[in-house]
């Protein structure tokens, strides 16, 4: 798969239909990728890496490398192509700037889930069958994958890519029955005071970095109204923590109907808050109170939160349509 | 040298607690360490590190520093400081305890800001030595010995047993305090444990890495280098890399509408965020390539020069875990030591 991204990227950076390739770069280690944008053959060969660490979400970057002049390819996973539309459809992405070729996805993982797993001290990994074989300082560790997934890959969405110009791998399917709303179901059924108590504990360990911010391809304002101090409400640390809260809360409702899980917000929090799960609880409650939407799916369809109908929900009745009181 | 057989290691947390606030790292529900005030029942982290460092004790994320209160045409002024209690962190790695000397330079330098001092007096910090050290460590590269750690006390933990030894004097008195629960101890152990612990130091990924091209006379290059523009152009401008930093010390000072007064709080600063350091005219650094230049700046070219050659890092390798993007200070220098050859 590697090999023949590489290959096809120096094919179209040499024929100059591109001008540059924008991918994944290895590191120091076997785990740590970076997004990286590769201009030569060279660099390509030097540094171009595709694997089950290619877990960033190279959409947003888009925004700018759009911009830059010149025709970009650039190499998204299934759930990547749906950040991608979405941005189209706000008209972020200077579309005739990009030239996609989507990757099949097996999943992905880093190396926070292997240390999780309790693999630490990693010097090599190799992948055997459904298994990930690692070197450490401290012997050789086996780990079946599916037990080191994001939890965005446990329940992956879809594995069909909505949108590119050409396809290196398997095409797929989305899969409704995923259970990607199991939790969201879980929490519903608490009680108030239970679930208060689940987001106070998760929140209480937020740092307040913004990494989950900044890495969201919904998050996409030119200037956050929490950076700017002409809002009144810009934060750099909140005077207390139950502001911190409200950051998180705030977001959520800030992408609702915009947000395509991508599940980057969770991947890149240091502190392991599963922040996903507030905005598949929006995902959720649109799905219910005005029929099945996915955000980037297409990019002409209606938000459902940008339109209005006579037969929208009102109020008094999203008890009934199955909302939780 | 002392030892505590470990099934007592209860009753040694409870009998510092007895005497002061204690903290310890602890398992959260995400299966990551942080320190904890202690309380009884409290479980002794077995990672290697926190997500958080040691600086939270002495340099907190947020501390209020002054209130302002106005009534009809007074303004009353507080502070807004309690009594400093003592407290103990215990579990302190070799790498964070180098941070706090790092951080000294900083805050007790004159003018000495009283609030850190406050801190630093009533905390006594007791080490605990490594014994696995991961691919991300690269303590050695600063002169830091993982299995030496400095502190007021430092602990090593065998299989069945805790030795310390205190080196301050306030290590002495912690231990004195602590004498009915301890007994002399031969060496040996320790010893042991120390070599195969630099046997291991020795095989990291990470034990060639050095800065030492970054000690002379090279500002200019360095900041001149073409290499930021690759070496930024992914990062998401977030503070992972500042907050989990046990040596980043920039703060900024805002104030708080109370509704009837203001609070004056001070909060952690990131260099990676685009109001850092803005002034009326606006940010100096106006992208994020100049952003991103100026936090691996300070901690490889302007901290040395100002502090006799040593450097803002201590290896703990949060940032290598923790980035987003996994773009880090390794990676830079290694990168731009090229350069200066």
């Amino acid at each position: 798969m590697q090999a023949m991204m590489i290959a096809r990227a120096k094919e179209l950076l040499e024929s100059g239909a591109v001008d540059r390739v924008l991918g994944w770069k290895t590191g120091e280690f076997v785990y740590d990728v970076t997004p990286a944008v590769f201009t030569s053959a060279e660099e390509l060969d030097a540094g171009f890496v595709y694997d089950e660490f290619c877990g960033p979400n190279l959409s947003k970057y888009l925004i700018s490398e759009s911009r830059k002049g010149g025709k970009v390819l650039a190499f998204l996973k299934p759930c990547d192509t749906y950040s991608f539309n979405q941005l189209l459809k706000e008209h972020r992405i200077l579309r005739e700037n990009v030239y996609v070729i989507g990757v099949a996805c097996e999943g992905k993982t880093d190396g926070e889930m292997l240390k999780a797993a309790g693999i630490k001290g990693i010097t090599g990994i190799r992948s055997e069958g459904g298994s990930l074989v690692a070197d450490t300082l401290y012997g050789e560790k086996t780990v079946k994958k599916a037990d080191v997934l994001h939890e965005r890959c446990l329940c992956c969405k879809s594995k069909k890519h909505v949108v590119y110009d050409e396809l290196i791998g398997e095409e797929g399917e989305p899969d409704p029955g995923c259970g990607r709303f199991d939790m969201v179901e879980k929490i519903e059924a608490m009680t108030a005071d239970e679930r208060f108590a689940f987001w106070r504990g998760e929140l209480s360990r937020c740092i307040r970095c913004n990494a989950c911010r900044n890495v969201c391809p919904a998050c996409s304002c030119e200037k956050c109204v929490f950076d700017n101090d002409a809002s009144g409400i810009a934060q750099k640390a909140a005077a207390d923590d139950f502001e911190e809260n409200m950051f998180h809360i705030i977001r959520a409702f800030h992408v609702a109907g915009r947000c395509t899980d991508c599940g980057e917000c969770s991947r890149v929090c240091p502190q392991h808050i599963p922040l996903h799960l507030l905005n598949r609880k929006f995902i959720h409650d649109i799905n219910r109170f005005y029929g099945e939407y996915q955000a980037g799916e297409d990019t002409d369809s209606r938000a459902p939160l940008n339109t209005y109908s006579t037969g929208d929900v009102e109020p008094s009745i999203v008890y009934e349509k199955g909302g939780n009181r | 040298m002392q030892k505590l057989s470990l099934e007592k290691l209860g009753g040694f947390f409870a009998a510092i607690a007895e005497k002061a606030a204690l903290y310890l790292p602890v398992d959260n529900a995400a299966g990551q360490a942080q320190y904890q005030r202690w309380s009884e029942g409290a479980v002794l982290s077995s990672a290697l590190n926190t997500v958080r460092s040691a600086k939270d004790f002495f340099f907190p994320q947020t501390e209020n520093l002054v209130d302002f209160k106005l009534k009809g045409k007074t303004i009353e002024i507080t502070d807004p400081r309690t009594e400093q209690e003592d407290f103990v962190v215990f579990g302190v790695r070799a790498c964070d305890a180098r941070s706090f000397s790092i951080l000294d330079k900083v805050f007790l330098a004159d003018p000495v800001d009283g609030y850190y001092k406050a801190r630093r007096e009533h905390g006594t910090i007791v080490t605990l030595a490594c014994t696995e050290p991961e691919e991300t460590c690269f303590c050695q590269s600063f002169g830091i010995d993982p299995a030496e750690p400095a502190g007021d006390v430092s602990c090593w933990k065998t299989g069945t047993d805790l030795f310390l030894r205190a080196n301050t004097e306030k290590g002495e008195a912690l231990l004195s305090s602590l004498s009915a629960l301890l007994e002399e101890a031969d060496e040996a152990p320790v010893r042991a444990q120390q070599e195969a612990t630099r046997e291991i130091l020795k095989k990291l990924p990470l034990a060639a890495f050095t800065t030492e091209s970054f000690g002379g006379d090279v500002l200019k290059k360095v900041f001149d280098s073409e290499k930021w523009a690759e070496l930024s152009q992914s990062c998401l401008g977030c503070g992972t890399c500042t907050f989990v930093c046990p040596t980043c010390q920039c703060y900024d000072i805002r104030d708080f509408d109370t509704g009837h007064g203001v609070r004056r709080f001070r909060c952690w600063d990131s260099c990676m965020y685009s109001d850092f350091t803005r002034m009326a005219h606006g940010n100096p650094r106006l992208t994020q390539k100049e952003r991103f230049r100026q936090r691996f700046m300070h901690k490889l070219v302007y901290f040395p020069a100002n502090n006799n050659g040593e450097y803002g890092c201590v290896g703990c390798g949060r940032c290598l875990a923790k980035c987003p993007i996994h773009m880090n200070i390794v990676k830079v220098a290694k990168t731009l030591e090229g350069e200066l050859k």
